[in-house]
């Protein structure tokens, strides 16, 4: 299982995947806006979505965990 | 002169206002979001007004929660500062039929440079210097790759109702334009309302120099000189000096002139910049004007005396500008770093709370600042909380206090870029002067920053 964490704190301005979802590596899987910008947060493994853990509206901080992939 | 001004924007630029209004006895009225309710501007207007909400739609860009607190304070003018409502033409026409003076040019002028392919048409007919390009929008994909060929690669592909470097990316082939093309025109869509892309040349390695001028409404125009703003990361500015250590006496004059025939050319008054692209060859190009304040005025106003808030509030009342060409001099050299709340190494937002803050001090140090000690900053608005300026008889001197005032510079709670600034001002790049756009590409070295 790995945890995919936020890289800078800001809000969560789109959910792009849902539980469940099988994903690849470099797919973006939350695009979260800080300071008039906006930065996607991707996958760097193949797998399936087991958990997000944000809802869209949320403010996270850096280091945050967004969501968990179980590797396939 | 006015009576009352309202200042509709937030942060440093907000208190910069609030300073010159104190000197020329006008009362003041700050409005802002809730984010912003302990911030040093609110506490420094004479009268503050919330406008609720945190995302700047909700607030500082919500033009009838404005007009009803300009109404309520009985506010005569409204200064706009840089960004949010400055350049909308549509709430300056506003003010204007409620008989409230909006500092800062005429909607007509502001509309004539708002879009960017109606603002380098009216500029190629006036005679000042464009970058070869689209004439008109590029409307298909299909359109804007033959125009590409006939351009040649390679070239910008730019949002004409474009700002902040949004809807801007740089394009080497018949590949990279189609993916580019749709991404951008649809983020200009959805940042600005309008998805119109047009193209334009890549100028190599240029300098980003930009003119200030001043202009009143009796159709006097002066310039007050050049600002060297080359060093960008994500094209916005991070340090800005003035005047230039690269163009020539000879170049300064012709962009003076340049500047000025662009103002004259759609009547403009108030303070305003032509931006240029300079290439080694010292050719300069119109890039844009904006129709207010910089951010980086003040180092104008360091090398020059003149109060550019304060010539903004006149012209806008209806006075004749103080100053003759001839008056307006270069005296030393100023240097402006913006401290942005970012990761150094990155270049991501790093919003947060500050736990300390603690400025270098000196006469040759001018501060601009949005924050304090134990400010918030918020995820809502731009990353830049404060300015540093220094200012010198020569521009070596002007560097070393920089050097020292960034070494004594201290935000602690919040990650800013003050490491980078530090290791950019000791690069012998800088410090020679060769400070073109690619600079932070080419000599910033991340692993330095501390």
């Amino acid at each position: 299982m790995i945890e995919v964490k936020a890289n800078m704190a800001g809000s969560v301005w789109k959910i792009v995947v849902a539980q469940g979802d099988e994903v690849t590596d470099g797919q973006d899987l939350v695009i979260l806006e800080s300071m008039k910008m906006e930065i996607p947060i991707q996958t760097d493994e193949d797998g399936t979505v087991v958990d997000i853990k944000v809802q869209e509206g949320d403010f996270v901080n850096e280091g945050d965990v967004l969501a968990t992939i179980k590797e396939s | 002169m006015f009576q009352k001004v309202l200042i509709a924007n937030r942060g440093e630029i907000a208190s910069r206002i609030i300073r010159t209004c104190k000197k020329m006895n006008i009362q003041t009225v700050a409005i802002y979001a809730e984010p912003d309710e302990d911030k040093p501007f609110v506490q420094e207007a004479d009268e503050s007004y919330p406008l609720g909400g945190a995302k700047v739609h909700e607030s500082y860009l919500d033009v009838e929660k404005v007009l009803e607190i300009v109404a309520k304070s009985g506010a005569d003018a409204v200064h706009p500062g840089y960004g949010l409502l400055s350049e909308n033409g549509d709430f300056a026409k506003t003010m204007e039929q409620k008989g409230v003076t909006f500092i800062g040019p005429s909607p007509e002028a502001m509309a004539k440079m708002g879009d960017k392919v109606q603002a380098r048409k009216t500029m190629q007919a006036a005679g000042v210097p464009v970058i070869p390009g689209t004439k008109d929008a590029v409307a298909t994909v299909e359109d804007a790759i033959e125009a590409a060929h006939s351009i040649g690669y390679p070239v910008m592909l730019k949002a004409a109702a474009g700002g902040g470097g949004i809807g801007m990316q740089v394009v080497h082939s018949d590949e990279e334009l189609k993916k580019a093309f749709e991404s951008n025109s649809r983020r200009a869509q959805m940042f600005f309302g309008n998805g119109t892309m047009f193209l334009e040349k890549r100028i190599v390695r240029p300098h980003h120099v930009e003119m200030q001028v001043l202009a009143d409404k009796f159709g006097t125009t002066i310039h007050l000189f050049e600002r060297e703003c080359s060093i960008q990361r994500r094209h916005q500015k991070v340090i800005e000096e003035a005047p230039s250590p690269f163009i020539s006496e000879a170049t300064r004059q012709q962009m003076g002139e340049a500047a000025m025939k662009a103002a004259k050319a759609i009547s403009y008054y108030n303070a305003g910049t032509v931006e240029f692209l300079v290439d080694d060859q010292q050719q300069f190009y119109f890039l844009e004007m904006n129709t207010r304040l910089q951010v980086e005025h003040p180092i104008t106003e360091q090398i020059t005396g003149v109060d550019l808030v304060e010539e903004q509030l006149r012209i806008a009342a209806g006075e004749a500008i103080r100053y003759k060409q001839e008056d307006i001099c270069i005296d030393g050299h100023a240097i402006e770093v913006r401290i942005y709340a970012e990761d150094p190494h990155t270049f991501y937002p790093a919003p947060g709370q500050i736990t300390a803050l603690s400025l270098p001090q000196g006469e040759s140090v001018r501060h601009e600042l949005a924050v304090n000690g134990h400010s918030f900053v918020s995820p809502f608005y731009d990353p830049m909380i404060a300015k540093c300026i220094t200012s010198a008889a020569t521009r070596s001197e002007a560097i070393h206090v920089m050097c020292q005032a960034l070494q004594d510079y201290s935000i602690e709670g919040i990650k800013t870029n003050i490491p980078m600034l530090k290791q950019i001002v000791n690069t012998e790049a800088f410090q020679s002067g060769n400070t073109d756009t690619s600079f932070i590409d080419v000599h910033y070295v991340k692993e330095e920053a501390k």
